[in-house]
């Protein structure tokens, strides 16, 4: 029997008491000030996280050492209304070089009054990163994939201060 | 309601978060996980309920009570922590967005 189904988007959403272009300005031109301090590949700490502004800019942290991390392309950048870009971290937590296995990730800013904005967020097409996006088969029993998802779990709900 | 939102309220709990990672580690009954935890059985039901309605457990008969196992078909790995982290991006970006541009005195 296949039981491979194509993943639901991740989708949030959220209101934030602001206009359209400073809610778009705020989380592109600082992304880095709000991304989870938690979400690092590189083996140092993040001295500070840039976003590009352009298509074909990327998403990327640099580490206090100089060494860089470029997890997102920038495929579409349309201010106020949209921005649309690649997720390129693996399954196995490793940047992915192979565009056609990395998922992508849209936010779009709607004005809901001259002071409102939803910012609504999907990212989508996780099916792309292939094996290991899914379920962890057998995981019930305990195999080894539920070690690694725990240990990320754990450092994402790690209690800060 | 999707089921992204309620797992993300489901783990927001620390004492449920321990249970989830108790039965990760390995199956075990309510009377197992009540040993372990500092709540009552009907607490630890509860917690198992929510953890159940979330798709994040399942139940199977064992004998008279059942065994609580991880639902693998309720997790994507991948999926569970992009699901966490945009939650808490966004909710980190909403206080960026709403501070005041100047610093109150």
């Amino acid at each position: 029997m296949n039981t491979r189904v194509t993943p639901a988007p991740v989708k949030h959403s959220i209101v934030v008491d602001a206009p359209i272009a400073r809610a778009f300005k705020v989380f592109t031109e600082d992304f880095g000030s709000f991304k989870p301090r938690d979400h690092n590949l590189l083996r140092v700490d993040i001295a500070e996280t840039v976003f590009e502004p352009r298509v074909g800019g990327h998403v990327y942290d640099r580490g206090v050492d100089g060494s860089e991390c470029r997890f997102a392309r920038v495929l579409a950048f349309e201010p106020p209304h949209r921005v649309l870009l690649s997720w390129d971290i693996s399954p196995q937590w490793q940047i992915e070089t192979d565009p056609a296995k990395t998922s992508e990730w849209e936010v779009r800013f709607i004005a809901e009054s001259e002071a409102r904005t939803r910012v609504e967020l999907e990212h989508r097409k996780l099916e792309r990163h292939g094996d290991g996006w899914e379920s962890v088969r057998g995981g019930v029993d305990g195999d080894k994939g539920w070690p690694l998802y725990l240990r990320n779990f754990a450092e994402l709900f790690a209690r800060k201060g | 309601m999707t089921v992204d939102t309620a797992q993300l309220a489901a783990l927001g709990d620390p004492t449920r978060r321990l249970i989830f990672e108790m039965i990760a580690e390995r199956p075990r009954s309510v009377a197992e996980i009540t040993r372990q935890v500092p709540v009552s059985q009907s607490a630890v039901s509860q917690h198992l309920k929510v953890l159940r309605d979330s798709r994040l457990v399942r139940a199977e008969p064992k004998g008279a009570s059942n065994v609580y196992h991880i639902d693998p078909h309720g997790l994507g790995q991948m999926r569970a922590w992009l699901d966490q982290f945009w939650s808490k991006t966004l909710t980190a970006y909403k206080q960026a967005v709403e501070q005041p541009k100047e610093p109150s005195p």
